[in-house]
This record gives structure tokens, sequence and C-alpha cells, in this order.
């Protein structure tokens, strides 16, 4: 029969239509922005450069080493390295960035800066409404504006960040139990070097 | 001019051009210049289609509006810095993309991703071809006059496929998910969980959809016997993918290269038999069943165990000097990547070989001698996307 193939399709309409008044799953639509999905944990946006501590400035991760700025595929990263040090959190003297932007308006959000730092210091954050009307200097970021701590990224990446925590703590355990070491057989030998000097009175 | 004769609108220079005559000296014929503004162009794409009344007997596809420069620009940074690029290329499948590159530079420094990284690569991909099929039929109905349902039932399952992309690799179209030697991060337990419950509700969808399309009779008058390729043209051109299929050549790289691990699976490969529209939107819903039956089997028992290579490293990748060409099939047809590595961290040559642009090429040649509204839905049916033509 000429179209019964139509008639088909529009009882599939229909029951679509009408289903989603009885059921949730037909009702799909979202009424953005009162209505928001929640982000999924590892949805990502643009980068953040991570501080531990209360003062962003002293507690940066970053030591400047500027491979994420030669890895950046879209080169949207500009570092300047310090000339002095300052102890970083396994208390190692480290250079630090005196500047650190980022144009977001050519980051690509590629994560790529992320899985190349060693230092776990860059992470991607979650926020996207970032629209300006400065066209100019509205999206290119400096260290201020990037820094955020320790305790945001646990926010928006729970899992993540306890990993990285987890690791830093093991290293940061290592490196103190060296230092102890190193310490302990200084003094033993310390000790053993003045042992000779006390039997000789 | 100077004796103070009025010149009218039609006696300026170059606007009275000379009337394109027909061969046969029946009439003038019109010169159309669809696009790149056309919304039937799924992007910036113009094709010059000279007309004969409402026949065409002419047509001349004209692109690079959105050239991007990526093989220079890949031969100009290292190898990993080129993989979220290859996203870019064909938007809509970012996952197969990098795959394919992926396959290409671990051809070259001959590494090989482990068995749970096979098993996600293979789910991934095949969740990409089912939300590419399903848009691209939406996008064909809606090219045709099927204002927005078809293409909103093939979004609302996008959705869902595009929430797994987002959860597992943290973004919905360009994911920079796959790395030489593996994969990026690990699929959770949760997510797995979520992908099985997600596969198992798609049967019903594809029911649904054929439902609501493959009997229609306005669907059926206007694609039956119209745009029809053969199958030595379609060879011949190079053409592939659903488009070659649909001709009727039984040619599927996952059964001929066996590339990754589908050699495990049971599946079959549709073929059409007419090589028109609807054979080439009927070949896509049936590989949307088939592509079903590869998850199910696949996401029954992924191992255990890493998903990277422990040879491969990120920083400081180098691969011995040598060329390699990594194909995979790609929901658009052979998509490969062409690699020629002389040492440095940069490949020396990096060529692309897109399914869409070689899939385009055949247009003149499906729609000489139908109808301008024809003309709209063959080049729908040939399911390009600009980012991938251009590059």
């Amino acid at each position: 029969m000429l179209g019964e193939g139509i008639l088909k399709g529009m009882a599939e309409t229909a029951k679509n239509f009408f289903g989603s008044y009885v059921s949730k799953e037909r009702l799909t639509t979202v009424e953005y922005p009162e209505e928001r999905v929640p982000a999924a944990e590892n949805a990502r946006a643009f980068p953040f450069l991570v501080y531990d501590g209360p003062d962003w400035q002293a507690g940066l991760r970053c030591v400047s080493c500027q491979i994420c700025e030669k890895e950046c595929p879209p080169k949207c990263i500009l570092i300047e390295k310090s000339k002095d040090k300052k102890p970083d959190y396994v208390g190692k003297p480290q250079f630090y960035p005196v500047r650190f932007d980022i144009d977001l308006s050519v980051c690509m959000s590629c994560q790529i800066c992320v899985e190349v730092c060693p230092f776990d210091a860059i992470k991607m954050n979650t926020e996207f409404a970032l629209a300006t009307d400065d066209r100019f200097g509205g999206l290119l970021f400096s260290r201020e504006k990037l820094a955020k701590s320790n305790e945001y990224y646990h926010s928006i990446h729970p899992t993540e960040a306890a990993e990285v925590d987890a690791r830093l703590a093991e290293e940061k355990a290592k490196v103190e139990a060296k230092a102890k070491a190193a310490a302990e057989a200084a003094a033993a030998k310390a000790a053993v070097s003045a042992s000779p000097a006390e039997g000789g009175n | 001019m100077s004796s103070g004769v009025q010149t009218k609108p039609e006696q300026l220079e170059g606007w009275n051009r000379p009337p394109v005559i027909a061969p046969e000296g029946e009439g003038e014929l019109l010169e159309v210049a669809m696009g790149p503004h056309h919304p039937s162009t799924h992007g910036v794409f113009r094709m010059d289609v000279t007309l004969d009344g409402e026949r065409v007997i002419g047509l001349k596809p004209v692109f690079g509006y959105l050239h991007r420069n990526h093989e220079k620009i890949a031969e100009q940074t290292s190898y990993l810095a080129s993989m979220p690029y290859t996203d870019r290329l064909d938007y809509f499948c970012s996952l197969t993309n990098n795959w394919a590159y992926a396959l290409a530079v671990e051809k070259l420094a001959g590494l090989d991703a482990p068995e749970r990284a096979q098993y996600i690569r293979v789910i991934l991909a095949e969740l990409t071809r089912i939300q590419n099929h399903a848009s691209a039929v939406g996008f064909l109905l809606q090219d045709m006059g099927a204002s927005g349902t078809p293409l909103m039932y093939a979004f609302r399952e996008r959705e869902k496929i595009l929430d797994l992309f987002e959860q597992l690799t943290g973004a919905r179209m360009m994911c920079n998910f796959m790395r030489f030697g593996g994969c990026r991060v690990d699929a959770t337990a949760g997510w797995l969980d979520g992908a099985r419950k997600m596969v198992a509700g798609l049967p019903n969808f594809v029911d649904e959809f054929e439902a609501l399309l493959s009997t229609n009779e306005i669907l059926m008058a206007r694609t039956q016997g119209v745009g029809v390729l053969k199958p030595d043209l379609a060879v011949n051109t190079g053409v592939s993918g659903p488009m070659l299929r649909a001709s009727g050549v039984d040619y599927d790289l996952r059964k001929v290269d066996h590339y990754g691990i589908y050699d495990r699976f049971q599946f079959r490969v549709p073929l059409g038999e007419h090589g028109d529209i609807y054979d080439r939107y009927m070949v896509r819903v049936l590989e949307m069943r088939e592509s079903i039956r590869i998850l199910e089997q696949a996401l029954k028992d992924v191992p255990a165990g890493p998903v990277m290579d422990p040879k491969a490293k990120s920083r400081g990748f180098r691969p011995k000097p040598g060329e390699a060409y990594g194909r995979i099939e790609a929901p658009k047809g052979e998509l490969g990547f062409y690699l020629i590595s002389d040492g440095t961290p940069n490949p020396y040559r990096y060529r692309v070989r897109p399914p869409s642009l070689i899939n385009l090429t055949i247009l003149e040649d499906m729609c000489l001698g139908h109808d301008v509204a024809d003309v709209v839905l063959i080049f729908g049916s040939v399911d390009i996307v600009l980012g991938e033509v251009d590059r």
C-alpha cells in the first residue's frame, strides 16, 4: 500500500513524542543554562598552574624547565626563567617562572603540556565559559590568573589529584630518607674521623 | 559618455557576460555557483554547476576554503604534537584519525600496542563509526527536506556516545586519546560498564531509525536509481568505504588488512547492489548493526594489563630513518598516513590520504543528467567532512 512506510514512520515519531511525557529516557533535552549536566571527571578545557600552600607565588610547582613551551603544538605558552632559585616541595633549590603566559585564544586544549610536565605543575581546568569582550588581552592569561591551589585541583579532578599527591609524597619521602641517610653517614663519618683524634689524646 | 547619454545598468562593463551556448545549440545554459555558503554543502565547499534548465550537464567542485596547512605543520613539529591536529581532520571521527596516525608511527618506530589498548581502540573506533553513520544519514535526510526529526534521533544517540568519549578521553570531539604504542589513559571498570549499558540500547535505536526511514516512500522515490556509481568506475577512481561497498565491491580494510585485532571478531561486510543513494543509506545502516555486533564481542572480555607499550616514550621520540604507511577503515573510507623519517624528531614527509577528498572526486560523474535538487542528495550521500577534504 502506498504510504504505508510513511505511516510507520509517523507512528515512530508519535511514540517518541508521547513517550517523552512518561519516560525520562526519551526526554533528552537539557534546558541550559537553568539546568546543567555535571562535567565528566576528566573533562578538560584549558590549562592552569598548580601551587601548594597558601601563597601562590611561593608554592608554584613550576620550575620553568620550558618543556611544555617546546612541546605545545600551537605554541601558546611563553615562559621567562628566573635568575635566582627558590626551594621546591622537597627543599631543593629550583628556578621559577618570572613570567608564564598562556594565550587561551590559541590554546587547543590538547593536554600535551600536562602529559610532558615532569613536575605535575600544569593541569587542565574544567572552566569553559571564558568569553570576554576584550579582544586582545582578555584571553592572554598571566601566571597570576593561571595559578590555582592544589585544593582547587582536588575539587575538579579528585581521583587524578589524589594519585599526583601520593606520587609527590612518595618522592618527597624518598628524598628525605636519602637526605637522612646521607646525614647519618656524614655523622658516622664525622664520628669515625673524630674518634682517632680522641684516641690520640 | 561624453555625449551625455545615460548609461543603462545592463550596459556596464562586465555586467553583460556572453551567454554560454549549449554545444548542440539548443539554448542558453545557466552557470550556478552552489556554495561556499549553501547550507547543503556541509561546510565551505563550492560546486560550479552548469545547468540546462533543471538538468545538470557539468559540475566542477571547488575546494580549499578550509585549507589549514596540516601536512606542512606536521613536518615542522614533533611526532606527538601532530596528534591533536589529526583530531581536526575529520572532526566527527577524531578517534579513528588518531588510530590511523598512531598505527603509521607504530609501524615506523616498531612499537606494538598491548592487548588491552587494542581492545579499547576497537571499542572506540566502532562507537565512532556508529555515531558517524547515524549523523551522516541524519544529514542526508536533512538535505532531503526531512527537517530535523531523523537528524535529531541520530544526534540523541550520538550524544550518548560523546558522553562516553568525554568520560574516557576528557573531550567530546577533539579526543586526542591514542598514543604511539597504546592509549593515553586506561578505561576504568565503571566506564566499560557504562559502555556495555549504552551498547545494549543501540539495537533498539537502529530498529527505530529503520522503522522511521527504510520503507518511507518519499525517501525511496528520491533516492532509488539516483546518483548511480558503477563498481568499475568506483574502483578505478580509488573510492573507498561505504561508497565503494554500496556499489557492490567487497573491500573492507578490517577484513583485508586485519589491522589491530579485527580478525578475532565475527562480523559481515554489507554490500549494495545498485550503487545508488538508497544503497549507500542502507549500507550505512547495516554497518551500524555490524558495529554493534563487534562492540558486543569486544566488550565481553577486555583483558587486564597495561595500555602502553613499555618501550614507548613521549619525550625525545626519534624513530629510525625509514618510511611507513598506516591505514585503517575509517567510517568514511580508507584513511592512511604516509610518513618518512630521517631520524630527527620531526617527520621528513607527512602525507594524509583522506577518504573524503578521494570519494568527492567522483561527484560530477554521479550528478550528470540529474536535477539540481538531486545534486544536493548525491553530495550528501558521499558523506564528507570539509576539514578532511581541505586539510
